[in-house]
Order: C-alpha cells, then sequence, then structure tokens
C-alpha cells in the first residue's frame, strides 16, 4: 500500500507526460487526477493505520542507488507518524488541486503537459516524506524544485514567469549548499546518512548527558567538538529549510513564483512544498535536539520571518501576493514551533495550515477565474453577491487563518488552535529567542488579521471598481472547483479542533510514537499549558484589533489608508518594494556575478591567459615562419602532414633511444 | 573467459572499417551515402563487441583482465592490452558515443565525406588503444595520435575560425607531451621497462617522483583541461562541428583523469600526495572561475564548453581526495559527463543545422516550435546542473562528499558551483528555449526528426537510468579503485607519511 500511494502518481506522471499527446487532454486529466486521489485516499488509511494503531514504523526497501565507501544509500519508504501526516497532506491538496485545476484550466491548450507536471511534483514530494536517508530526502526535495520551476514557468511566453522560475530554482539551491554540506557534515559524523542509524547513534549521544568533548570534526579551518559539530550541521541543514520554506533572506523567490498558475500557487506554494523546511527539521528532531545553538537561530528566523512577511502582506494590491507573503508569515511561525523545541505544534500548524492556505490560494483562483484573469485587487470590490460560494469559502479560510476561536478553550477553527499554540510555546520556550518570537508572532497575529480582511473587504466588498464590462462578465466557477473549495473548507474549520488532541494534546505519545524526537530535558508542551492568562487572550486581542482596523480603513473610511501612506510614505515605500530585497540582491549579488563572469572572460582568459600564453607564443612563431619561408600554403592538411611526420620521426626516435639504453642495463 | 584476443579487435576494428571506406568510390551522392553506411556499421560493430566485452568482465577482479602480450620492440616494451574497472568503462562509452556521432554527421557533413569518417573511425581506434595500453610506449603512441585526426576535424572541417582554434589545440597538447614524454624515457631507463603492471609495482625514488609527476600533470591538465590551461577547450568546441565537440567533450578531455588514475596517483603516490593541495586549488578555483565565466557567455557552444571545465574540476577534486567517494565519484563524473555533455553538444547541433548560427540571442521561444527537442534539452541541462535522478547529480555528490572528507575549504567552495551552474544553465534554457517566440527567422523551425531522435532518446534514457541506478557503473569501478586506494594509503605509510587524518583506509 505504501509503495502504491507513492508510486500512483508517477504512473500519472509518465502516462500525461509520455502519451499526452495521443490520449489528449481529458484523458491525461482524468488519469492523473484519479490516480492522485487513489492514492489521497490511502494516505487516509495509513494515516489512520500508522497514526492511531500500534505500528510505528514501516520501512520498504527499493533498491541499491549509491555505494561507495562506507556511503551506502538505497531507495526506500520510511513510514512513520511524520510520514503519514505530510502523506494526507500532500495527497488530499494534490487530488483536489487536479480536480479543481480540470476547471481552472479550462481554455489551456497545454493541459497534458500541466497535469503531467502536478503528478511529478506529487511523485517528488512524497519521495521526499518518505525517504529513509538524507539523500533520498534530498532527491525528493531537487525534484520539488524541479517541478515548481516547470510549473511557475508554465505559461512560458511570458517572460516574467520564466525569470520567476528561475529565480525560484536558483533562490532554492543556495538553499540546498547548505543542504548539500549538511549532508556531507552528517556523513563524517555518523559515518552514515540513514536516518535510523543517525537517530539512535544522536539519540545515544544525547543520553550520555554531557557530550563528549573531543575535537572531531574539522570545518573550514576550525576544530570544533561534537557538540559545536552538531551544531554546525544543523544550521547547514537549515539553510536548505531557509530556502525551500521561503525564509527571511532566503524568501524573495516565493512572491515571484505567484507568476505561475494559481492552483500551483496552493499546492506548491502554499500547501506542501514550502512546508518541506518544516517537515525536514521535524525529522531530524534528534540531531536538532542536541544542538540548542541551531534552535535558537531556527527561533530567530522564524520569527523574523513571520513579521517581516506579515508587514510587506500589508500593503500589497496582487491578490496572490497577499497570499503568498501570508504563507511566508505562517511558514514562520511553523519554525518558532520547531526553534522553540515544539516539533509536533509546528508539524500541526503545517498540517491545519495546508488546508486553509490552499483554500484560500484556490478561492482566490475561483476569484482571479471570476474577473477575467484580474488578480490586482483595486480593480476588483463588490463581488459577493456574484460568487457567493466563493466568498463564503473565502470567508472561512479568512477565519481559520486568522485565528478565530473562543480563548481558553480548544473550540475555533484551524488557525485559531495552531496557531495559539505556536505563541503560547513561544512564551514558554526557554531559548534566548523565544521572547523575541512571541512578541513578533504576537504582532504578526495582528497584521495577518488585517491583511486578510482587508484582501475580503478589498475584493467582496464596497462598490465594484471593475470596469462594467469585465463586471457584467462576472460568473462563479463551476462545480468541479467548487466542490474543492468545499472540502478545504470542513479541513479549515474542523482540522483544529479534531486532531489537537494527538498532535499536541493528551493523544501526543501514542500518536507519535517516537516519530518526533524530544530530549529528556524537553518539557515545552507541558510548560506551554501554564502559560499566564494574557498570553492566551493575546493573541485573540490582536486578532480582533486587526479585525476592526481593516474594517475601518476599508469599509467604514476608504480614504484613510491613501491617506496614511502619504503622510508615512517612506515606511508605504519601504514595504511596497518588500523591504528592498530584490534591489539589494541584485545590487550585491547578481550583477557583481555578472560583471566578475564577464571580467574574467574578457580579461583572465583573454589577456592573461592566451595573451601570454598560446597567442603570445604563436605570434612568436608566426614572426619567425613568415621570415624563415615562403612555403605557408595556407592549405591546412599541408600543415597536418608535416605535423604526423614530425610527431611519427619523433616517436621513432624516443623509442630507439629508449629501447638502446634499455638493453644497456 | 573470452579466448580471442577482443581487446586488440575492439581496438582494430575502426581501422576495418577504414579499409572499406577507402575501397568505396565515394564522390557522388550514392557514394556519400554508402560510406556513412559502412562508418555507422563499424561503429555499431565495435560497440556490440564492447558490450560483449563488458559482458566478460569479471567484477570480482580488480586486476587487468583480458590481457595480451605481443613482442613489439624489444627491450622490456612490448605490445600489451589489458583493461581493469577503470579503464573498461571508457573503452565501452568510447565505442558508444561514435554511432552518435556518425548519425550526427549524417546530413551536416557534406564536403570530404571520406575523409571525415576515416578520421573519426580512425580516432576511435587510437582512443580505445589508450584506455585498452597496457604499455607506457603503446599507451603514448595512441595518446599522441589521438591529437591528429582531432586536429584535422577542427582544421578541416571546422567553423570560421578554425585553423586559429586547430593550433590553439596543437600547441597546448603538444607542450605537454613533450613533457610527458621525457618522463617516460626516463621512468625506462629507472626500470627497465615500459610494462604498466610493473610500473604499478616499482617504486620510484621520492625526488625522482615529483618532476616525473610534474611532467605527467602538464599533459594530463591540457587534457583535462584544468585551470588556466583550459582556454583551448572553449575556442576548439566552438569551431569543431558537432561530432567533434561530442568526442571532444566525451572522451577527449576523458584521457586526462584517466590518466591521473592510471599513472600519477598509483605510480607517483609520494608527489601526488605532495601536490593534492595544489589540484585542489585548482580544481576549485576551475569550478568557481569558469562557471561565472560561463554565466557570461554569449555562445551556446561556448557556454557549454565552460561548463564542461567546471565539470572537470569537479573530476580532479575527487580523484585527488584519494578516498573511494572521491575516486569512484570523480570516474562517474567522467562517465556521465561524456554522456551529458556529448548529448548536449548533440542538441546545439540540432538548432546549428537548422540556424547556422550558435548565437544564444538568435533563438528564444523554442519551446513553441519545437516542443520534444525543449524536452530532450530540458532533461540534458538538469544533468549538466546536477538534478538528483539523473546521472550528472551522482558523480557530483560522491565527488564533494570526498572533497569534505578530505578538506571542508574545498567542499565549501566547490558546492558552491552547484549554484553557479543552476544559474548559468538555467539561464541558457530560459534565452534559448523558453519565452516568446518572436524572430522572423525562427517561425518556420521544425523539431525533432526521426535521425535526432534516434540520436538523442537513448541518451536520454541513459541519463535517467544512471540517476536512478548508477550502482551498474559503481560495481565495475569498485574493485580496482579499492585497490587502487588501498595501494596508494600503503605506498604512503612505507614511506613513514603521516596519515592524512581525513581519509582514513577502510
Amino acid at each position: 500500500m505504501y509503495t502504491a500511494i507513492v508510486f500512483l502518481p508517477l504512473i500519472g506522471f509518465l502516462i500525461a507526460g509520455l502519451f499526452g499527446r495521443m490520449i489528449g487532454p481529458k484523458a491525461s486529466e482524468i488519469v492523473t487526477a484519479t490516480l492522485v486521489t487513489a492514492s489521497a485516499i490511502l494516505s487516509w488509511v495509513a494515516f489512520f493505520t500508522i497514526g492511531y494503531g500500534d505500528t510505528k514504523l514501516v520501512q520498504i526497501e527499493i533498491m541499491r542507488w549509491i555505494s561507495a565507501g562506507a556511503l551506502d544509500v538505497t531507495w526506500g519508504i520510511r513510514v512513520d507518524t511524520l510520514t503519514v501526516v505530510m502523506l494526507v497532506v500532500v495527497n488530499s491538496v494534490s487530488a483536489l488541486v487536479h480536480w479543481y485545476s480540470r476547471g481552472y484550466m479550462h481554455h489551456d491548450p497545454h493541459r497534458p503537459r500541466f497535469f503531467a507536471y502536478l503528478s511529478l511534483f506529487t511523485f517528488a514530494m512524497l519521495s521526499l516524506v518518505t525517504s529513509d536517508n538524507l539523500l533520498q530526502m534530498f532527491f525528493g526535495w531537487e525534484g520539488v524544485g524541479l517541478a515548481s520551476y516547470l510549473l511557475i514557468g508554465f505559461w512560458f511566453h511570458k517572460p516574467s514567469a520564466n525569470a520567476a522560475a528561475m529565480k525560484a530554482f536558483v533562490v532554492n539551491r543556495v538553499g540546498d549548499f547548505g543542504f548539500a554540506l549538511g549532508i556531507f557534515g552528517t556523513f563524517v559524523l555518523f559515518d552514515s546518512i540513514d536516518l535510523q542509524t543517525i537517530f539512535n547513534q544522536a539519540i545515544a549521544l544525547g543520553g550520555q548527558g554531557e557530550i563528549a568533548h573531543e575535537a572531531s570534526f574539522e570545518f573550514l579551518g576550525y576544530h570544533l567538538d561534537t557538540h559545536a559539530a552538531m551544531t554546525v550541521v544543523c544550521l547547514l541543514l537549515f539553510m536548505g529549510a531557509m530556502g525551500k520554506s521561503a525564509q527571511f533572506l532566503l524568501h524573495t523567490w516565493l512572491p515571484d513564483a505567484m507568476e505561475g498558475p494559481t492552483p500551483v500557487s496552493a499546492l506548491i506554494h502554499a500547501a506542501t512544498m514550502v512546508t518541506a523546511g518544516v517537515f525536514m527539521v521535524a525529522r531530524l528532531s534528534p540531531l536538532f535536539e542536541l544542538s540548542h545553538t541551531a534552535l535558537t537561530v531556527v527561533t530567530f528566523f522564524g520569527a523574523t520571518t513571520a513579521f517581516f512577511a506579515a508587514t510587506v502582506g500589508l500593503v500589497q494590491n496582487d491578490i496572490k501576493r497577499v497570499i503568498a507573503y501570508s504563507t511566508c508569515s505562517q511558514l514562520g511561525y511553523m519554525f518558532v514551533a520547531l526553534g522553540v523545541g515544539a516539533y509536533s505544534i509546528g508539524v500541526f500548524h503545517l498540517f491545519t495550515h495546508a488546508f486553509f492556505k490552499a483554500l484560500l490560494f484556490l478561492c482566490a483562483g475561483s476569484v482571479i477565474h471570476a474577473v477575467s484573469d484580474e488578480q490586482d485587487m483595486r480593480k476588483m470590490g463588490g463581488l459577493r453577491k456574484h460568487i457567493p460560494w466563493t466568498y463564503w469559502t473565502m470567508f472561512i479560510g479568512t477565519v481559520a487563518l486568522t485565528g478565530v476561536g473562543i480563548p481558553f478553550t480548544h473550540i475555533g477553527f484551524a488557525g485559531f488552535i495552531s496557531k495559539d499554540a505556536v505563541i503560547e510555546a513561544a512564551y514558554a520556550g526557554h531559548n534566548a529567542m523565544s521572547q523575541y518570537a512571541f512578541w513578533l508572532t504576537v504582532i504578526a497575529a495582528g497584521l495577518t488579521s488585517f491583511y486578510s480582511w482587508r484582501l475580503t473587504f478589498m475584493t467582496f466588498h464596497g462598490k465594484p471598481r471593475a470596469p462594467v464590462d469585465v463586471m457584467s462578465h462576472v460568473h462563479e466557477s463551476p462545480w468541479i472547483m467548487l466542490f474543492p473549495l468545499v472540502l478545504l473548507s470542513v479541513g479549515a474549520v474542523l482540522a483544529g479542533m479534531v486532531f489537537y488532541g494527538v498532535f499536541v494534546g493528551e493523544g501526543f505519545e501514542h500518536f507519535w510514537k517516537g516519530a518526533i524526537f524530544m530530549g529528556p530535558e524537553n518539557h515545552i508542551l507541558h510548560a506551554m499549558h501554564e502559560v499566564p492568562g494574557w498570553v492566551k487572550v493575546s493573541p485573540f486581542v490582536m486578532m480582533a484589533g486587526g479585525f476592526v482596523v481593516a474594517y475601518i480603513f476599508y469599509l467604514r473610511k476608504p480614504d484613510l489608508p491613501k491617506k496614511l501612506a502619504e503622510q508615512h510614505s517612506g515606511l508605504y515605500q519601504f514595504l511596497l518594494n518588500k523591504w528592498y530585497f530584490d534591489e539589494a540582491y541584485d545590487f550585491l549579488f547578481v550583477r557583481p556575478a555578472k560583471w566578475l563572469g564577464r571580467t574574467l572572460w574578457k580579461k583572465g582568459d583573454g589577456t592573461v591567459i592566451d595573451g601570454f600564453g598560446p597567442n603570445g607564443i604563436a605570434a612568436r612563431v608566426q614572426n619567425v615562419t613568415t621570415w624563415v619561408v615562403k612555403l605557408q600554403t595556407g592549405y591546412l592538411y599541408h600543415y597536418a602532414f608535416a605535423m604526423l611526420i614530425g610527431v611519427a620521426a619523433l616517436v621513432t626516435w624516443s623509442m630507439f633511444t629508449g629501447a638502446g639504453t634499455g638493453g644497456a642495463h | 573467459m573470452i579466448d580471442w584476443p577482443i581487446l586488440s579487435t575492439v581496438t582494430f576494428l575502426p581501422l576495418i572499417g577504414v579499409l572499406f571506406i577507402l575501397l568505396v568510390p565515394g564522390d557522388d551522392e550514392g557514394g556519400k551515402r554508402n560510406i556513412r553506411m559502412v562508418a555507422l556499421v563499424t561503429t555499431l560493430f565495435t560497440f556490440a563487441v564492447s558490450l560483449m566485452l563488458w559482458a566478460g568482465f569479471d567484477y570480482s577482479n580488480p586486476d587487468f583482465q583480458f590481457v595480451e602480450e605481443k613482442d613489439w620492440l624489444g627491450g622490456g616494451i612490448s605490445y600489451r592490452m589489458g583493461v581493469d574497472g577503470i579503464s573498461i568503462l571508457f573503452v565501452v562509452l568510447s565505442a558508444f558515443l561514435m554511432p552518435f556521432c556518425v548519425l550526427a554527421s549524417w546530413e551536416s557533413v557534406q564536403k570530404r565525406v571520406k575523409e571525415y569518417m576515416i578520421a573519426f573511425l580512425v580516432l576511435e581506434t587510437l582512443m580505445i588503444g589508450v584506455f585498452c595500453a597496457l604499455d607506457l610506449m603503446v599507451f603514448y603512441v595512441f595518446f599522441e595520435a589521438g591529437l591528429i585526426p582531432m586536429f584535422l576535424i577542427i582544421g578541416v572541417w571546422g567553423g570560421a575560425r578554425r585553423v586559429y582554434a586547430s593550433y590553439k589545440f596543437f600547441l597546448y597538447t603538444l607542450l605537454g607531451s613533450v613533457l610527458m614524454l621525457i618522463a617516460i624515457m626516463a621512468m625506462y631507463w629507472n626500470a627497465g621497462t615500459t610494462d604498466i603492471t610493473v610500473l604499478l609495482g616499482h617504486e620510484f625514488p621520492a625526488s625522482m617522483q615529483t618532476w616525473l609527476w610534474l611532467a605527467f600533470f602538464a599533459s594530463f591538465a591540457v587534457k583535462m583541461p584544468m585551470w588556466p590551461v583550459h582556454t583551448w577547450l572553449p575556442d576548439a568546441h566552438v569551431e569543431a562541428p558537432t561530432a567533434g565537440s561530442v568526442i571532444l567533450a566525451g572522451i577527449l578531455l576523458k584521457l586526462g583523469g584517466y590518466g591521473f588514475l592510471r599513472f600519477s596517483l598509483p605510480m607517483f603516490p609520494l608527489a601526488s600526495d605532495l601536490f593534492a593541495p595544489m589540484v585542489f586549488t585548482l580544481s576549485v578555483v576551475a569550478i568557481v572561475y569558469t562557471s561565472l565565466v560561463a554565466l557570461a557567455q554569449e555562445d551556446i557552444k561556448k557556454l557549454i564548453a565552460y561548463s564542461s571545465v567546471a565539470h572537470m574540476g569537479y573530476v580532479t577534486m575527487g580523484i585527488f581526495t584519494m578516498n573511494e567517494q572521491g575516486v569512484q565519484g570523480g570516474i562517474f563524473q567522467m562517465l556521465s559527463h561524456g554522456i551529458v555533455s556529448g548529448a548536449l553538444f548533440l542538441c546545439v547541433g540540432v538548432v546549428y543545422d537548422r540556424m547556422h548560427t550558435r548565437e544564444i540571442a538568435a533563438y528564444g521561444g523554442l519551446v513553441s516550435r519545437m516542443p520534444k527537442y525543449a524536452v530532450a534539452f530540458l532533461i540534458f541541462t538538469m544533468a549538466n546542473v546536477g538534478l538528483p535522478g539523473t546521472s550528472g547529480f551522482v558523480g557530483e555528490i560522491l565527488t564533494l562528499l570526498g572533497a569534505y572528507r578530505a578538506n571542508t575549504w574545498v567542499a565549501f567552495f566547490a558546492t558552491s558551483g552547484v549554484i553557479l551552474s543552476a544559474a548559468y544553465a538555467l539561464f541558457l534554457y530560459r534565452r534559448v528555449v523558453f519565452g516568446p517566440l518572436e524572430k522572423e527567422s525562427l517561425k518556420s523551425i521544425l523539431d525533432l526528426n526521426l535521425r535526432e531522435k534516434v540520436i538523442l532518446v537513448p541518451l536520454i534514457v541513459l541519463t535517467i537510468f544512471f540517476g536512478f541506478y548508477p550502482m551498474a557503473i559503481l560495481d565495475v569501478t569498485q574493485g580496482a579503485v579499492d585497490q587502487l586506494i588501498h595501494n596508494y594509503q600503503a605506498a604512503l605509510e612505507a614511506a613513514g607519511h603521516v596519515q592524512n587524518a581525513a581519509a582514513p583506509a577502510h
């Protein structure tokens, strides 16, 4: 069954990819969507078998992959609770997106290709989450990167889409640079990159209490003891996670990735691929538990991203970009949870977030579909009556994202349960950054509420700002696009309440069964219940505040935002231009690299190497030959023949002299 | 075991094809067709024999197999042939790429078809001979003679600046060759034989090793090519006809790496250990420097040529780490690069045949008219970038892992190559294949024809197959590599060298 879950989407990809032209778009769509749906159903079965049953771990070996010396890597499937959680998220969202895309991409001439890519992505993502060693994880990691590249650049005639696709791949490669070095470091430390082997050794290391302080590891000239080595390895691996999960400094690709079709944004850039970094850190919790420094760094980056992305989201006008920054910010929340040691909360937020964020994106797609491919919210407004299904499902998504619920209980929408748990864990955390993280995530909760309601009000309420001919064409999406919205809405409402107990609460031990490792000193899950009342209520207050401000700004006094932007134009421009990261990177990296390349080519290769090397010599030779000979016929084969004779003579001569002296020995 | 001299057969079979071609009158269209057919059949036959060789190869035996010996010049110089786990796959690779070269030249070469095919078949003999040779003199003759047909192929059938390119190629390689010849003579005086199997066990005095190593290095570094003696390669590639580029990138570049493995490391272990830091430095410079230069290129072939230099940087780095991952990875990288870069040059050839330009700026939006081509080019681009699941990844990750064990600084800078390679390769792909199709000249361009599909599909299959199941190659090389490393470590220990902590013997 587990093998089928992973390989069904691959079969879909192969059928649609190789024979898409032959069997036509409709057949390609149905085949891929059906196979992924089957995979999704099996995933839920697996979820209940592993999560609620007694099976702890299933390992299936498929075949050998790479073996050289002590390195021995196999293709394999590893299924434990963490895996089945990811399987459910990936396959459910993927299946719904497949069906949704049948409606959304209806007019596109390249549908077989689109569905092939979607299935390829799903397969790569599944092989990532089921990997049994770091290298296979890297395979899935880069595989989803490839699929993301292809899907962002799906509309290849758009230069902006191509640029965004390339940017996504290259920025991710920066993270992968760290990931690869982290894998090497792990291998040097543990002599293996097999997950089970590393975990056993790491847990044993932690169990010794005091980690041996012998110099066992060398990195960039520093001799490190085991403890410091763990920190270095974890930080390198985290660098990979930062790239894939678009964390602060490596986030620049995610907003641009919105150039891809909207279903892609929902699947890859909201629910699944971007959470791979979170998954990776949770998966490697036995390693991260050994390094408080690394966890502190994770907390710092998570909190900074949560805040930073939320501020940028406040002022964006493109409906998809607002949600993209929101995704970035929510990923930051997940990393905060991981950083304070509450891995299961991070994964829980990943789980609930997948439902409501995919929902929001698909709703945005439905809106864009309705208003003739317009994405600028300034040209929307007043759509509520025209597309009621989209409106209400998006309303549910917004309520879930902003975290509406009843404080001090576990009753509320998905985001309420998981996000508030993150914030409480941050407050209860012990590392140097946890208070920083607490305050930033609380503030970000307010900002989240503001931009979410701003989005809703600008899009659905007020007076229509779209041209009349667009408004006259506004229509509700077909049922094939609406039923995924409804299903995801159910998830957005219930996922938090239903699964809180097993992910975080009393059912924790039995559900996870050691798939997430927490060191003996890590009591975060208990400590978070003892936080003061004001901490528990603060995100709710911020959420309400954000709603009120958005209500005043965009429904009561619509001219207020403009005035505010003019008064603080510096700040407004700073936020609108995303803290000028793109400009800074262009100035710091892109231009110097191009300049350096050109200089090394023209000056280094041209002037220096060739100038003093072959061209210089050739010029001398030329002088000599013109002086000596009129023999230059200009026919190349004359030269070649002369050379042939020369070489032959040389060889013969040397052989005979060589043989002669050899004989004398 | 096979009891007929299979190595000599596979080596000299192409020459029989040459004989047939000489007999065919080749002036009219029919004659040209016949010549092409003869060349194709010959190369296919040779490939089939090389596969038999592989089938008969005993994986568990790390020594030389299929050994042949005939008296030649006396005094310890004999005609000796044999292959081990390191060399056999290069024989197969050489024989494998040749039919593609013939097919790639099917329509693009119209003048002097007879001479062209003869040059290629002779080249095949010489290259296979290099990998089979078990005698230093035999090796040298094959090694140097291989220059001549390549020189002619570039110089006669090349592009506009072919004469400059072929001279540059010749000047560079000649310099190294002369030094190597002197070194070979010195070795002969010292050891009294040119039998490679004997020389492998011979201990050269430490001071002599240094000089011999440097002389061999001069030759192999140019062939690799390593920075800073790489500048002949971009020019040679740009001017060479497509098939010439395929052989150049696919096989000739591997002679250097093979030479390091066959001679420098086992015969001069002390000097190799001494110079390893220098090789690391040059390799890392090659990876970073040429990747940056590739980013700035405006000519498709030049870009791929520079990326080849970067990839060869991984090879030299891996080989000199002298641990299993590094050396295995280096060999794998060479074989994989032989397939991938060969395929990339074939891809360039496809559009060059249609548009007669290699300017990147002349293309754009090809995917609209050539979707099949776009897929093939994408797969090879990704393999070049080292995407897992393609053969390019395995060599890259193994050499980097090996380098990390040897020296983390080296690994650190070399790994930054994965970012740069993604940048230049995707930048190329974006400019050539993606984007709107706006140029008038491209509006009627045709997608792959049957011949081109026959060329590219097997290469795609292999690129992906070796990405998922590299053991098909690693199993072959393992025994010989283990022995190589074992002897190397033993030699260092015997010489009282302090064991390099990062490269423990397993």
